[in-house]
């Protein structure tokens, strides 16, 4: 297999492969998870605004009293790296063109040298990130398998999407083809790793607000 | 599998809901529940962060409602949870956890931390590895009724002390009564201010108020060890007792998880909501403040700061009365840093107090308390949780601190003019 060779197959086959798992992945998971239900609570509510699950899903996304401060690295790297990975994947006029051809719908994006700077400010954030998870002893502490691995998942698609553009280390048409093997590997292993609290923390901030806020209580 | 172990298993398959698959499903192991957990932050030892509390709840979440997990555990490829697991988990879940629910207000995607230890702990009660200690006191309040063994005789004649030195009747089983008012053994034992505290005020508010005969204590250490059936045995009692004496209220004594367990668990337990009201002894009071029916004269004038108890504030959503109640009474009323939603536990809630083993590292999580008093020096401190105040003044005393504990209650009641004195007037 040559180089166009494995870059037809990634676009193709391959990409056809990943979003079917994918899609499925995610379906299934969600139903797995969110099927199980939960029992009503009989206790006389009390209600108060601003505490209920849809408060909280906005809510959370603020650090609460105190904690910035502890774990500043958690915080900023986290911000960082989440939205950088955000405007990388959905504002680079390539990506936007490829959602384009599959989906129909398309938005503007942002120059490609913006979106450059902030994939390295998105690698250095994650790789920031890493050595806290290893410096940190509770990060490391609470680190399996499914850590490291998913960093890495993460992590690739970026760099070698970054490669491909500044045209580094291996020809265009070979750095493109592995960035798109990796998204799809990421695409892959989504639904089955932590990776899926990009899905679930929305039902879990969701749950939380709503079994406090049936206390009055704004968490 | 021990038969223990496998009606453990059991139990803990059972309390498996959305929400606890929801959360397993979304902890990213970036360890800020750690930060938010006193024993964490006064140990440095990282298995006392909040989320590793649950790891057996997680492999059985995932070994048996995830098809991996199930795939794993067909092939033999997963590690089943074992006794001798549960029974080293049982110091995160029980000593190293008060229920205080600090870690789930922090968490970033939004876990719910404690409302899963609560669930954890179903399943370890059933798997026999609940703490000595609250088994005891589960014991003696199924079989005595109390958790620390007192029994009517002991009320009544504290009833006839309380009515002989404030001079105001204490009802016992008047039906129709408005409040039907619980205490705590802690308060019968160690607190009797508290009974006539209350006579003071209800008297003040002009208030009809009853306690019952059947059901006079609150708290519940079904709850705290995670039994949902003896702690329904415990709600229903009271139920019984007010349902019969035909209240309208019922109020829970300055004890925080008396509070949950009746106001938050009980309906569930009995499986019907209730047909009165439950309220905290504080929320009573903020509402008689409100209504114009608590009149005080005089003022506290040293310095005083508030401790939250959990499961009233961050638990519970009682927050401002505590602070407008100080302000009637006290004219130098500090706060605490983080005091009110983020408060931080004494270290002796959801029954960790009552687990002898587990007083070392109490103690050391007390310097969280330490801390916090030691930024505002207080001359006393105030709580409205008999519980809180046992640990509170163990820890001071423990480290030296001359600072006296009150109860807000008995504390406004001082401030009431005496009947006598109205009668006078």
């Amino acid at each position: 297999m040559n180089d166009m060779q494995f870059l037809t197959w990634v676009r193709g086959p391959g990409l056809d492969i990943a979003v079917g798992i994918f899609l499925l992945g995610v379906f299934w998971r969600l139903f797995e998870i969110y099927s199980l239900g939960r029992k009503k609570d009989l206790s006389a509510p009390r209600s108060v605004s601003g505490a209920s699950g849809w408060h909280t899903i906005f809510r959370r996304s603020l650090p609460p009293e105190g904690m910035l401060g502890k774990s500043p690295v958690s915080y900023i790297g986290g911000y960082t790296f989440h939205i950088g990975l955000a405007i990388v994947v959905f504002l680079f006029a390539p990506h936007i063109l490829l959602i384009k051809n599959l989906t129909g719908l398309s938005w503007p994006g942002l120059p490609s040298q913006f979106v450059d700077l902030v994939a390295v400010v998105t690698l250095a954030a994650m790789v920031v990130v890493l050595v806290d998870r290893i410096n940190k002893p509770v990060k490391r502490y609470l680190s399996t398998f499914g850590d490291w691995f998913t960093w890495t998942l993460t992590f690739l698609p970026v760099l070698t999407g970054w490669m491909a553009v500044q045209h580094l280390l291996l020809p265009y048409t070979t750095m493109l083809a592995i960035h798109i093997l990796t998204v799809e590997l990421l695409l892959v292993f989504l639904p089955f790793t932590k990776l899926f609290h990009a899905f679930t923390a929305f039902g879990s901030r969701w749950y939380n607000g709503a079994v406090n806020g049936h206390k009055g209580v704004a968490v | 599998m021990s038969a223990s172990l496998e009606k453990g298993v059991r139990v803990l398959k059972e309390v498996i809901d959305a929400p606890i698959a929801s959360y397993f499903n979304s902890c990213v192991h970036c360890g800020l529940c750690a930060e938010a957990c006193l024993f964490y932050t006064e140990t440095g030892d990282p298995k006392y962060t909040p989320i590793h509390k649950l790891e057996p709840l997680r492999r059985i979440y995932e070994q048996e409602y995830t098809l991996l997990g199930r795939l794993g555990k067909t092939f033999g490829l997963s590690k089943p949870v074992t006794d001798a697991e549960l029974a080293e988990w049982q110091e995160l879940v029980y000593n190293s956890c008060t229920l205080c629910g600090r870690c789930s207000v922090v968490c970033p995607v939004g876990n719910d931390i404690v409302y899963m230890v609560r669930k954890f702990r179903e399943g370890m009660s059933a798997a026999g590895h609940a703490p000595e200690g609250i088994k005891g006191a589960v014991n003696r309040t199924i079989t005595i009724g109390s958790p620390m063994g007192v029994k009517l005789p002991a009320v009544k004649a504290q009833m006839k002390h309380v009515e002989a030195d404030y001079g105001l009747p204490i009802p016992l089983d008047a039906e129709g009564a408005e409040y039907m008012v619980m205490l705590s053994s802690m308060e019968i034992i160690n607190f009797p201010e508290y009974l006539g505290a209350i006579a003071k005020i209800m008297h003040q508010a002009g208030k009809s108020w009853t306690l019952c005969s059947t059901a006079f204590e609150a708290t519940n250490a079904g709850m705290q060890i995670g039994n949902s059936d003896l702690a329904r045995v415990l709600v229903k009692r009271i139920v019984d007792g007010a349902e019969r004496l035909r209240v309208k209220t019922v109020i829970s004594p300055e004890c925080g998880h008396a509070y949950t367990a009746l106001r938050w668990e009980g309906a569930n337990l009995i499986g019907r909501p209730f047909t009165f009201a439950v309220k905290h002894i504080i929320e009573v009071l903020g509402e008689f403040q409100k209504q114009g029916l608590l009149k005080t004269e005089g003022f506290e004038t040293d310095r005083l700061t508030f401790h939250d108890p959990c499961q009233l504030a961050r638990r519970g959503g009682v927050i401002q009365q505590q602070r407008d109640l100080m302000n009637q009474v006290a004219q130098n009323f500090v706060e605490m840093p983080e005091a009110g939603f983020m408060n931080w536990c004494c270290g002796g809630g959801g029954g960790a107090s009552a687990i002898e083993e587990g007083e070392a590292l109490r103690l050391e999580a007390f310097k969280k308390k330490k801390s916090q008093l030691d930024a505002v020096k207080p001359d006393r401190l105030v709580t409205a949780c008999a519980n809180c105040r046992i640990v509170l003044e163990e820890g001071l005393e423990h480290y030296q601190m001359n600072i006296p504990v009150v109860g807000l209650t008995e504390m406004i009641a001082e401030h009431i003019p005496e009947p006598s004195a109205e009668k006078g007037a």
